[in-house]
C-alpha cells in the first residue's frame, strides 16, 4: 500500500505536467509566451467545481466541460492576440489573470474570498474514488494529453506552429494562416490548462480565488522553461522535477520562490534551451549514458 | 497573348517617399525577366507588393487574370508564388528537412483535424503524405542539399543556406518564383552553380522567374528581359543588351560625372 503522501505528490505532478504541456504547446511550439496562464486552470476548477456543486453534474462531464469553457476564452484571447506580439502578448495575459481572480474575487456567485468548497469526489462504479484510482486518472490523463500534443507536434500543425514561432512573416509568405494557427495553439492549451484545474479542484475538493494567482503563473511558466520550451521531452521532466524535488528539500521551503528564480536565471544563462533541450548537457549526458545517440541517429536516417 | 503576371499603374509610398510610381510589367510563363536598379530603387518593393508583404497604394496585379493585390502574403502563396528574400529568412532552429517541408504547407489538407496526419516517420505516414516527402527528397536530390538534409539550417554555411532557401520556395511548387538577390554574397563558384539551377528551373519545370539582382553579368546571361528601375520609376524594359545600353540606365548606375561601381 503506496502511503497518501505519495499519492498526493504524483497527483500533484500530474497536474504540472499538464500545465507545463500547455504552456509547451503554446510557447513553445507556436511562440506565444503567456504570463497568466494560472487563469485557464482557474477557469477549469472553477467550471467544473460549480457544474458538480450547484448543478449536479458528473464529474466525468464537468472535466471535459470544463476543458470547453477554458478553451472558449483561449479562443477569445487568441482572437485578442492576433493583435498583439511578444512582450504586449505576455503582458495582456498577465492582465488577463489578475481579471479572472478579480471576478472570481467579488462576483458573489463565486463565492467570493471563500471560495467554494464540498466539491464531491468523482465516482467510479457507484463509489467515491480512492486516492489510488484518482492517481491512476491523473496519470491516464497525462498519458492522452502527451500522445495528443506528441502526435500535433508530427503533423503539419505542429510544423506550422514551428514556423510561426520561429518568423511569422516567413511562414505566412509560405502559405500558413497565421490567425488560424495561433488561435488553435491558445485552444488548445487553454483547454489542457482547464483539464488540470478540474483534477486540481476535484482533488482539494476546496478551492479558492488565491490558489490562482499571478504567482502560480510564474510557475507554470518555469515548469516549462526549465525543463526546455518546444519539445514533450522538456516540460515533463521538467514539471516532474520540480514538483518532486522541493519535497525533497523540505527545509528550503521558506525559499521556495527564491529557488525558482535562482533556477530559472541560472539555467537561462547557462542552459537557455532548457535542462532537457535540445543539446542541453543533462540530454547529452543521458544520451552518452545509454548510447542513444547511435539509435537517434539511425532512427533519422 | 498568353499573361501570368500582368502589373499596371502600381505605386508604393512610404510618408512621402514615392517607394513605387506607375510600375507596368507584363510576364509571359517560362520567361526570366531580371529587375535591376541602384540600392533603394524599389526591387524589393516591388516583390513585397506582389506577394502581399505591402498593400499597393494603387494600381493593378493580376495573376492569371486574377487581381491580387487585395489578398495577404498567405492567400496569394496558394495561387502559387514563392519567393525568397534579400537576406536569408529561414526558420534557423528548423532542419533543411523541415523547412522545405514548410514549403508544402499550401499543399497540405489543413484543414485543423485532417491537417494533423503524421508527417514525421515513413511507416505512420499515409499515401499523400508520402507523396509530399517524394517532392521533397526529389527537391534535396535537385540542389545536391542530400548531406545537409537533417542538420539545423542556422548553422550552415551562407551559400548552402542560400540553396536550402530555393529550396524551400520550390517546394510550393510555384508557378511564379520571385528570387531577391539570390548570388548576393556568394563565391564565384557558388554564382555558377545558382545560374546553372534557375536555367534547370526554367528549363525543365517551366518556373517563370523574376529575378532581383546585382550582379551585372549574371543577370544580362540568364534573363530574357530586363526592367531597370530608380527612384521607383521604371527607366528601361527590354532586351538585356538594349537596357544594358540604354542613357538612363547608365546615368542611373554611373551617374553624370562622376564614375561609381555598377555592382555596388
Amino acid at each position: 500500500m503506496i502511503p497518501a503522501y505519495y499519492h498526493t505528490i504524483m497527483t500533484f505532478t500530474c497536474i504540472n505536467i499538464l500545465l507545463s504541456l500547455s504552456i509547451g504547446v503554446l510557447a513553445g511550439y507556436a511562440g506565444q509566451v503567456s504570463l497568466g496562464h494560472a487563469a485557464f486552470m482557474a477557469i477549469g476548477a472553477y467550471a467544473s467545481a460549480m457544474l458538480t456543486v450547484t448543478f449536479k453534474v458528473s464529474f466525468w462531464l464537468a472535466m471535459p466541460a470544463a476543458a470547453l469553457v477554458s478553451a472558449m476564452v483561449g479562443l477569445l484571447l487568441g482572437v485578442i492576440a492576433l493583435r498583439l506580439k511578444e512582450d504586449f502578448l505576455a503582458i495582456t495575459t498577465m492582465g488577463l489573470n489578475f481579471i479572472v481572480i478579480g471576478v472570481l474575487l467579488y462576483a458573489p456567485y463565486f463565492g467570493k474570498a471563500l471560495g467554494i468548497g464540498d466539491i464531491p469526489v468523482p465516482m467510479l462504479f457507484g463509489e467515491e474514488m480512492g486516492r489510488g484510482m484518482y492517481t491512476a486518472l491523473c496519470l491516464a490523463l497525462v498519458a492522452g494529453v502527451v500522445a495528443a500534443v506528441w502526435w500535433l507536434q508530427r503533423s503539419w500543425i505542429g510544423l506550422a506552429w514551428r514556423g510561426i514561432r520561429e518568423a511569422q512573416d516567413v511562414a505566412q509568405v509560405m502559405g500558413v494562416n497565421i490567425a488560424k494557427f495561433k488561435i488553435f495553439a491558445f485552444v488548445i492549451s487553454t483547454a489542457i490548462a482547464g483539464i488540470a484545474g478540474s483534477l486540481y479542484a476535484h482533488f482539494l475538493l476546496f478551492i479558492t480565488p488565491y490558489d490562482f494567482g499571478f504567482p502560480l503563473s510564474i510557475q507554470i511558466l518555469t515548469l516549462a522553461v526549465l525543463g526546455g520550451l518546444g519539445a514533450i521531452r522538456g516540460p515533463v521532466l521538467g514539471a516532474i522535477l520540480l514538483t518532486i524535488l522541493p519535497e525533497y528539500l523540505r527545509f528550503i521551503q521558506d525559499y521556495r520562490m527564491l529557488t525558482y528564480g535562482l533556477l530559472l536565471v541560472l539555467v537561462m544563462m547557462y542552459q537557455p534551451q532548457g535542462l532537457f533541450g535540445h543539446k542541453s548537457f543533462l540530454t547529452e549526458g543521458l544520451k552518452r549514458l545509454f548510447g542513444g545517440e547511435e539509435k537517434i541517429r539511425g532512427r533519422a536516417a | 497573348m498568353d499573361v501570368l503576371l500582368e502589373i499596371q499603374g502600381l505605386s508604393k509610398n512610404f510618408g512621402g517617399l514615392k517607394a513605387l510610381s506607375n510600375v507596368d510589367i507584363t510576364l509571359k510563363p517560362k520567361e526570366i525577366l531580371g529587375v535591376i536598379g541602384p540600392n533603394g530603387a524599389g526591387k524589393t518593393t516591388l516583390f513585397n507588393c506582389i506577394n502581399g508583404l505591402y498593400r499597393p497604394d494603387s494600381g493593378v496585379i493580376r495573376f492569371e487574370g486574377r487581381p491580387i493585390q487585395a489578398l495577404g502574403p498567405d492567400r496569394i502563396a496558394r495561387l502559387g508564388i514563392a519567393r525568397t528574400f534579400q537576406n536569408i529568412e529561414l526558420f534557423a532552429n528548423m532542419r533543411t528537412m523541415e523547412n522545405i517541408m514548410l514549403g508544402r504547407h499550401v499543399h497540405m489538407r489543413t484543414g485543423i483535424f485532417r491537417g494533423a496526419a503524421m508527417w514525421g516517420r515513413r511507416s505512420f505516414a499515409g499515401r499523400e503524405e508520402r507523396a509530399h516527402r517524394l517532392t521533397v527528397e526529389t527537391i534535396i536530390d535537385l540542389l545536391g542539399l542530400q548531406a545537409v538534409r537533417d542538420k539545423l539550417v542556422g548553422g550552415l554555411p551562407y551559400g548552402t543556406q542560400k540553396l536550402v532557401e530555393l529550396a524551400r520556395a520550390l517546394a510550393l511548387e510555384p508557378r511564379l518564383l520571385l528570387l531577391d538577390e539570390p548570388c548576393a554574397g556568394m563565391t564565384a563558384e557558388e554564382k555558377q552553380d545558382m545560374i546553372f539551377w534557375i536555367k534547370d528551373l526554367q528549363d525543365e519545370l517551366g518556373v517563370t522567374i523574376l529575378l532581383i539582382e546585382h550582379d551585372m553579368r549574371m543577370v544580362m546571361d540568364i534573363s530574357d528581359r530586363i526592367l531597370a528601375i530608380n527612384f521607383g520609376r521604371p527607366i528601361a524594359l527590354g532586351a538585356p543588351e538594349a537596357v544594358r545600353r540604354h542613357p538612363d540606365v547608365l546615368e542611373a548606375y554611373l551617374g553624370k560625372q562622376e564614375r561609381r561601381e555598377p555592382a555596388a
